[in-house]
């Protein structure tokens, strides 16, 4: 369950979006669509608490969400394997193997990560969701230098998750194939410029 | 009664500032004009150090706004990551570049003083080396401000290294103590009267001393003042930016 | 967190991993001194204390900006932050595994390039004590100054300057120590200040470190 009320987040001192709600129920997925610069990283990063919202509350987040952003944060002196171990071991969860035969890259195991083309760095990167075990994901651009096969592997692996009770949240501009997810376009909540959200600039107007 | 807190809005606090200004302009101007005359020309000369010892009305008050100066902007520091206040963040910033002048005043008038009484312009005296040392963590405060491109960030991060900064160099001032017992002379003001400087030096002394605060006080109002409107311009354009 | 520590160790040996440049840089600094403060040999032993501490501190200094940078670039602070492990325990392993790295190596170079330098018989002892107790203080201080500047690039220089002024106590301390004991003074002063600094600074820098940290990934 995933829940925002009255949500508003900024970039540095400018608040970018403002009055975003929706509630996620277990099993379902929302995709973040809007132009570029809108906001749907800024709402992102807020979701995953790298930082604070500036109104409003998130309900069910926190702990109970895994982020993936525009960098893998993979080592390219470490194996693909080493990588994911690492992961897990930071999770706290066993078994890196469902997570590499998901994506596919049980082959590349023993392979450096910077050895890896960039469509096989962005799957073992996905494949960390995997191993995080935990229920929401907050995604960013996931199918970046994914090819129309590993998007699909991508699909799959998504649906599955919300099969078993999972949900995600993913700012993409491309056709996942997953038409029972809702999309929520984020360029409707985008802040005014006598926004009602407290911004730093405003205290000086 | 109003609460001090309406100050921290910027706007309130430029239009009380600009009054207060003036006013602490011509004051501390009339007492560094009257302490210093004072000082230089009105008292005898130290039996033992003769007219050198004259440097004090500068050196003294120097040193001591050096160290008030950083103490200013620990509380403004404080201020900055409990409740938020830009002005209490921009005054921080704005008093660095007065502190640091002050102690570079300090360690130049005290070269000059040292050269004829110790016979050399730098020894690795305790205090000596405790003011070289802050004058480093100034440097630091005011480097960092200037790397940081969003203000707010440049805010905390300063503000941190401001609270982090002081419990290091309160440590370093005990290090240095036990590093190395110094040449200079004990404290000039306490309230210990035995160890004080005589009356003759005590008074002109004290009127320089009310000068410099009242200096530092109308400087970091002023830069302040001058740091507000900055962010205020960059307000008002990128409002402008957005209405567009 | 016992998955970071090996993981941080684990990247410091493989290739670009940096491992041995801190205790090359040592070297270098110890045997350029000779060439700058000429050959005579009770010069140098009187100085040796202070030459290998200073330069074990640089050697410390230059390796600081790879403490953080790296994961910040590939983006594994953000994950990080994010995985339930507290920010400040991610940091005081990172700054273990970089005293690891670079600073226990000086620890045990050092004796060697104190016949480099020619330092008296009593004070190899107390030099490697000092270091041992006082390298550490000086990787958990860095950790500060690379959470610090982490955001900012090419901020290597700005971290060097931030972070010098806060190595003075531990320096004055850690070389007052290798001095007195070299000239077969008392050393227990010192020394119970120096453990104090490092001790204090462990359980209290990487709550200052977290907290910055936190400011720049925002």
């Amino acid at each position: 369950m995933l829940e925002i009320r009255d949500l508003a987040v900024a970039r540095g001192a400018a608040c970018v979006l403002e009055g975003l709600a929706f509630t996620l129920a277990p099993g379902q997925a929302l995709i973040l669509r809007g132009p570029n610069g809108s906001g749907k990283t800024t709402l992102l990063r807020t979701l995953a608490g790298l930082q604070p919202p500036q109104a409003g509350e998130i309900l069910g987040g926190g702990e109970e969400i895994a982020y993936a952003g525009h960098s893998d944060g993979l080592k390219s002196m470490l194996t693909v394997a080493e990588n994911l171990t690492f992961w897990a071991e930071i999770y706290g969860t066993r078994g890196i193997d469902p997570a590499l035969a998901a994506f596919e890259l049980t082959p590349l195991r023993d392979r450096l990560a910077g050895t890896l083309s960039a469509g096989q760095k962005r799957r073992l990167g996905l494949a960390r969701m995997l191993v995080t075990g935990r229920p929401i994901w907050a995604m960013d651009e996931p199918t970046v230098s994914l090819d129309a096969a590993s998007v699909e592997l991508f699909a799959a692996t998504v649906r599955a998750h919300l099969g078993q009770g999972g949900l995600a949240v993913i700012a993409t501009h491309i056709d996942l194939g997953l038409p029972e997810a809702h999309v929520f376009d984020v360029s409707r909540f985008a802040a005014r410029a006598q926004s009602a959200a407290a911004t730093s600039d405003e205290a000086f107007l | 009664m109003a609460s001090i807190w309406e100050y921290a809005n910027p706007v309130k606090f430029l239009r009380t500032s600009e009054k207060v200004l003036p006013v602490l302009w011509v004051l501390a101007g009339a007492c560094l004009v009257i302490g210093l005359i004072w000082g230089f020309f009105f008292t005898p000369d130290d039996y033992r150090q003769g007219s050198t010892v004259k440097i004090i009305y500068l050196h003294v008050p120097a040193a001591l706004m050096a160290i008030n100066a950083w103490l200013m902007m620990l509380v403004a520091s404080l201020i900055w990551l409990v409740r938020r206040h830009h002005v209490s963040a921009l005054a921080a910033k704005a008093a660095a570049p007065v502190g640091v002048t002050m102690t570079l005043i300090a360690l130049v008038t005290g070269a000059i003083w040292g050269q004829p009484m110790w016979g050399t312009w730098w020894a690795w005296d305790p205090r000596l080396t405790s003011f070289l040392i802050l004058f480093l963590f100034y440097l630091g405060y005011m480097a960092l401000w200037a790397a940081i491109e969003d203000p707010d960030s440049a805010a905390d991060l300063t503000s941190v290294l401001c609270l982090v900064g002081s419990v290091f160099a309160v440590l370093s001032r005990y290090a240095v103590l036990f590093w190395n017992q110094g040449l200079h002379q004990g404290a000039s003001l306490s309230l210990d009267k035995e160890e004080n400087v005589a009356d003759v030096f005590y008074l002109p002394l004290l009127v320089c001393i009310a000068g410099f605060v009242l200096l530092f006080l109308a400087l970091v109002l002023y830069r302040t003042g001058t740091e507000i409107r900055l962010r205020r311009t960059q307000a008002l354009i990128r409002r402008e930016a957005a209405r567009a | 967190m016992r998955a970071l520590l090996l993981r941080d160790l684990r990247l410091a040996f493989r290739a670009g991993g940096g491992f041995g440049l801190g205790l090359a840089f040592f070297l270098i600094v110890t045997v350029l001194v000779p060439f700058s403060v000429g050959p005579q040999s009770e010069l140098l032993t009187r100085i040796a204390p202070g030459v290998l501490w200073l330069g074990a501190l640089l050697a410390c200094l230059l390796s600081l900006d790879r403490l953080l940078a790296l994961d910040w670039e590939d983006g594994t602070l953000d994950l990080l932050a994010t995985a339930p492990v507290p920010l400040e325990g991610a940091l005081s392993v990172k700054a273990l595994a970089h005293w690891l790295v670079t600073g226990l190596p000086l620890v045990f170079a050092a004796p060697v390039l104190g016949v480099l330098l020619n330092l008296a018989p009593a004070g190899y002892l107390w030099l490697v004590i000092s270091l041992a107790v006082g390298t550490p203080a000086l990787s958990v201080i860095g950790a500060f100054g690379a959470a610090l500047t982490v955001g900012i690039k090419r901020g290597g220089l700005l971290l060097s300057l931030l972070v010098l002024p806060l190595y003075v106590p531990t320096l004055i301390f850690g070389a007052e120590v290798a001095r007195r004991g070299a000239q077969g003074l008392e050393v227990g002063t010192p020394l119970l200040m120096l453990a104090g600094i490092t001790f204090g600074v462990a359980a209290l820098m990487p709550f200052a470190s977290a907290t910055v940290l936190r400011m720049n990934l925002r």
